[in-house]
């Protein structure tokens, strides 16, 4: 596991022993990956990043259209893996979780500890740098910056 | 018999705090009847992941997989029954049930639902 923000450690440390989960991808609504467990290579989490904002917005624009509530939670259950995809607020501003899990675990304790997971974060978050406004262009550049500082290059 | 009155058989039997369907593979909530204050989607996952641990454990040692699980705490009981079509029937109950009337609560309802 590597984050990028010493306070997200120890809350996503823990989400990854109760949940089971096989790979964790945190990242800010701007593209900036907080952290991941799990990917080896930088070029899986920024496309994960990247398909994962885009499902996730794909969503909150059918929801728009349906003129329901916005649809934080995308599940994608496979035969083998599953899919956990979250939108979620914390005192930073909106984050996205993408959580991969296997047959060694279940959506029901995936569900459960990403929630403790949420609420661990807006525990631990320090109070300063408040959110600032997304931009399209920024996404790629600060995608980009992350991954510079996760995997080293 | 419906879900909802196989749930009510259950919580019909005094100190039992709720009852809950769940899916066995996904550990989600099928059903439920509970008392204010019981986390439902909780009790869920984590029954569930309890049942495939001891199934697990059973096929380890050759064993069919047992048809009640019980876990008795200070503060309560909790009982599972697995049932055959991925469902598993769950009754949270508190320490002052009499849970020789659980279990057989629990068999009989599980019997009849699944």
């Amino acid at each position: 596991m590597r984050a990028i923000e010493r306070w997200v450690e120890r809350p996503l440390e823990t989400f990854l022993t109760e949940s089971a989960a096989r790979v964790t991808l945190l990242m800010t609504s701007s593209g900036q990956v907080v952290a991941q467990h799990g990917f080896t290579r930088s070029l899986d989490v920024m496309s994960a990043a990247a398909l994962g904002a885009g499902i996730l917005a794909s969503t909150a624009e059918l929801a728009r259209i349906m003129g329901a509530r916005p649809l934080d939670t995308v599940v994608h259950q496979g035969t083998a893996v599953g899919v956990y995809l979250a939108g979620f607020e914390t005192p930073r501003g909106r984050w996205l979780g993408l959580v991969v899990f296997g047959q060694e675990t279940s959506l029901g304790l995936v569900q459960l500890f990403f929630a403790r997971l949420v609420s661990d974060l807006a525990q631990a978050a320090p109070a300063e740098a408040p959110a600032r406004q997304v931009l399209a262009e920024d996404f790629e550049d600060e995608l980009n910056s992350s991954l510079r500082t996760l995997f080293g290059r | 018999m419906s879900l909802a009155e196989t749930l009510s058989e259950i919580t019909r039997i005094p100190g039992v705090h709720g009852a809950l369907v769940v899916s066995r593979d996904d550990g989600l909530v099928v059903a439920d009847a509970l008392m204010e204050g019981v986390e439902g989607d909780a009790v869920a996952a984590l029954a569930a992941s309890l049942a495939a641990r001891m199934r697990g454990v059973t096929t380890a040692l050759g064993q069919p997989e047992p048809v009640l699980l019980m876990l008795a705490g200070t503060d309560g009981t909790l009982l599972l029954a697995p049932g055959p079509s991925g469902l598993l029937l769950v009754a949270v109950a508190g320490s002052d049930v009499n849970v020789s009337e659980l279990r057989l609560g629990v068999l009989a309802a599980a019997g009849t639902a699944f």
